[in-house]
């Protein structure tokens, strides 16, 4: 496999050239030829044994730490990942790359389609997490890492790190799961359509091609944001956030304003989020976490698949307040790697701050990565 | 003996019952103290189960296999015999259903370890017997009202339950309340009455098959639905 790298200056991102490498996806359909956006931090160490991939949630990018040049602001995982942080850029070799499907400089439907110069838009074929993995796998063999020591993930990004130990259980030592499942639940889904539902009746988006006029179906984009923004939070963060309070008022308009702080807040969230993505790449995103379900198949895969030889260690991470991800998901994986008795490490984390809780101020969160992370590479590196 | 002398007493003790390279659960792990003894000392294979998060999580960060549940909740999700040992140091007394856990232990592990603090030293039937309330001890150091110990039990409860539940005795360490060990199975007289703490390993009764000689020379199907 020949790869070819080039560095984008104005996206500040590593790009990864994939061609004619004809890469099979789930629902039957090839891309030939594919490109991911990725960012590295830190430094691959000479026995290549410390490097980390990172995955980014729905909407999050290959931007983990440092500068975002799409949004001007911090990376969505900077306090996370870092020099001396809990995932320590000193001492790990961090990749992330931003998914296929994805709307940061990866191959999704807002790029050219091979050859032509018209952007795929719904002609992009479906994606799932596990193509999401294999393109990333694609990337990690080019880039010359015969293993992983962690794949490390949130949501989304908890679903590939589980994809990854289906998949890949003998090219990684560990992973962290982080407010994930083993299945998209249905009243995920159910939120998600309703999401997809506002993009797709906004006029502008014209099955997918609002791109051709330039335009973007703003007004359905950020509707669905401000949706999915409600299921990230909890009520008890929403209340202790904004209570009944007004916005730059002292009394009720008797109208349709952003009377309370919580409508203003959401409303700023929309807005915000349609200036930095796709809203295709949104329903395409939003699909492959819709499909993703290892409910049935989860242990047979672990049971038979793996190696015995392979210890391959767990951490699995939930909140109490995540009612999208909540716990009992979780420890439904945990209870089958139990059973066969693997190497799985599970916390419950008391937060009211809801599913975000991952991207946010955990000081229990930080030290079950940092310690988990710096224990077992003292293992492995013995 | 203060409560962290003891519980370290127990540990070194649990540690000269187990053999080396072996696959253990400890159940009630806190922050991971015995697994690492086990790891360093007797090169184990460990997990770990804790109810209290934040230990659980130090244990997590400190690189050891937990999970943070609920072991009357939780046991069931592990398979039969996947372990050598299962460890359930000083708790028992703290369970819902003690009998269902014993038999969790010994369904899960092919050993099981058990520790817990006698009800029936003589320090504990004297303060009973003269100040007629509860008795409050150094192993047993909360009141009624609010202790996390729920099953009295003392080490002949112990032993007629393992017998009625066909577990059989493998050994037993006994400690007075000076730390003086013993064998407890040795000890004739009063074991009961000075053991301040126990430590049993266990393991099912191996049943014989029973083997049926037949007096007839040749097997006739229909006599053995007949009879």
């Amino acid at each position: 496999m020949k790869t070819k790298f080039t560095t984008d200056t104005k996206l500040e991102t590593e790009i990864a050239y994939f061609e004619n490498i004809n890469l099979k996806l789930d629902s039957g359909d090839i891309i030939d030829s594919f490109k991911l956006a990725f960012k590295t931090y830190g430094k691959l160490n000479a026995d290549k044994t410390n490097a980390i991939l990172v995955c980014h949630a729905l909407t999050g990018d290959q931007y983990v730490a440092g500068n975002n040049p799409i949004t001007g602001r911090e990376g969505w995982w900077s306090r996370m990942v870092g020099p001396n942080k809990p995932i320590d850029t000193n001492k790990f070799f961090i990749i992330c790359s931003n998914v296929l499907g994805g709307c940061a400089g990866s191959t999704g439907p807002k790029e050219l389609q091979n050859g032509s110069d018209v952007a795929y838009g719904g002609n992009f074929p479906s994606v799932t997490i596990k193509d999401m993995v294999k393109a990333q796998s694609l990337l990690i063999e080019s880039l010359n890492i015969e293993k992983l020591f962690s794949v490390i993930g949130g949501s989304m990004g908890a679903m590939q790190a589980l994809q990854w130990a289906i998949d890949f259980p003998d090219r990684i030592f560990n992973i962290i799961h982080i407010a994930g499942a083993l299945k998209h639940s249905a009243q995920n889904i159910a939120f998600h359509e309703v999401g997809r539902q506002a993009i797709m009746s906004d006029p502008i988006w014209k099955n997918g091609k609002y791109f051709e006029n330039n335009e973007v179906p703003e007004r359905g984009l950020s509707v669905a944001r401000m949706i999915a923004h409600i299921t990230y939070l909890s009520e008890n963060a929403m209340h202790r956030k904004f209570g009944r309070k007004l916005q730059s008022r002292d009394i009720i308009s008797f109208g349709f304003d952003a009377d309370f702080q919580v409508e203003s807040y959401l409303r700023y969230q929309g807005k915000s989020f349609v200036e930095r993505f796709d809203a295709n790449s949104y329903l395409y995103l939003t699909r492959a976490m819709d499909y993703f379900d290892h409910d049935e198949t989860f242990r047979k895969n672990i049971e038979f698949s793996h190696n015995p030889n392979n210890h391959l260690k767990y951490l699995i991470v939930s909140f109490t307040s995540d009612w999208l991800f909540p716990t009992i998901e979780s420890k439904m994986i945990v209870n089958q790697l139990n059973s066969l008795s693997r190497e799985v490490s599970f916390l419950e984390i008391d937060t009211d701050k809801g599913h975000d809780s991952f991207l946010l101020e955990e000081p229990q969160l930080d030290d079950v990565i940092k310690g988990f992370l710096t224990k077992n590479f003292a293992k492995i590196d013995e | 003996m203060n409560k962290i002398n003891s519980i370290r007493k127990d540990w070194s003790l649990i540690e000269t019952l187990i053999a080396e390279d072996r696959k253990i659960l400890d159940i009630g792990c806190g922050d991971g103290g015995l697994m690492e003894q086990l790891e360093n000392n007797r090169n184990a294979i460990t997990h770990g189960i804790e109810l209290n998060r934040d230990l659980a999580a130090n244990a997590i960060a400190r690189g050891f296999n937990v999970v943070h549940g609920n072991a009357e909740l939780d046991l069931s999700q592990y398979s039969n015999n996947s372990f050598d040992y299962v460890i359930l140091s000083q708790t028992l007394q703290a369970m819902m259903k003690p009998k269902d856990i014993l038999s969790e232990l010994l369904r899960i592990g092919s050993k099981a370890i058990v520790s817990f603090p006698n009800f029936g030293h003589w320090k504990i039937r004297l303060q009973l017997l003269i100040s007629g309330k509860m008795p409050v001890t150094e192993s047993l150091p909360y009141t009624w009202y609010d202790t996390p110990n729920i099953h009295f039990f003392t080490i002949k409860d112990f032993l007629n339950l393992c017998n009625e539940m066909n577990i059989v005795i493998e050994k037993s360490i006994g400690l007075t309340s000076k730390g003086k060990q013993f064998d407890i199975s040795e000890s004739v007289t009063g074991v009961n009455f000075f053991t301040h703490e126990a430590i049993f390993l266990l393991s099912y009764k191996n049943f014989e098959p029973i083997k049926i000689k037949s007096s007839k020379k040749v097997f006739a199907k229909n006599s053995v639905i007949a009879n």
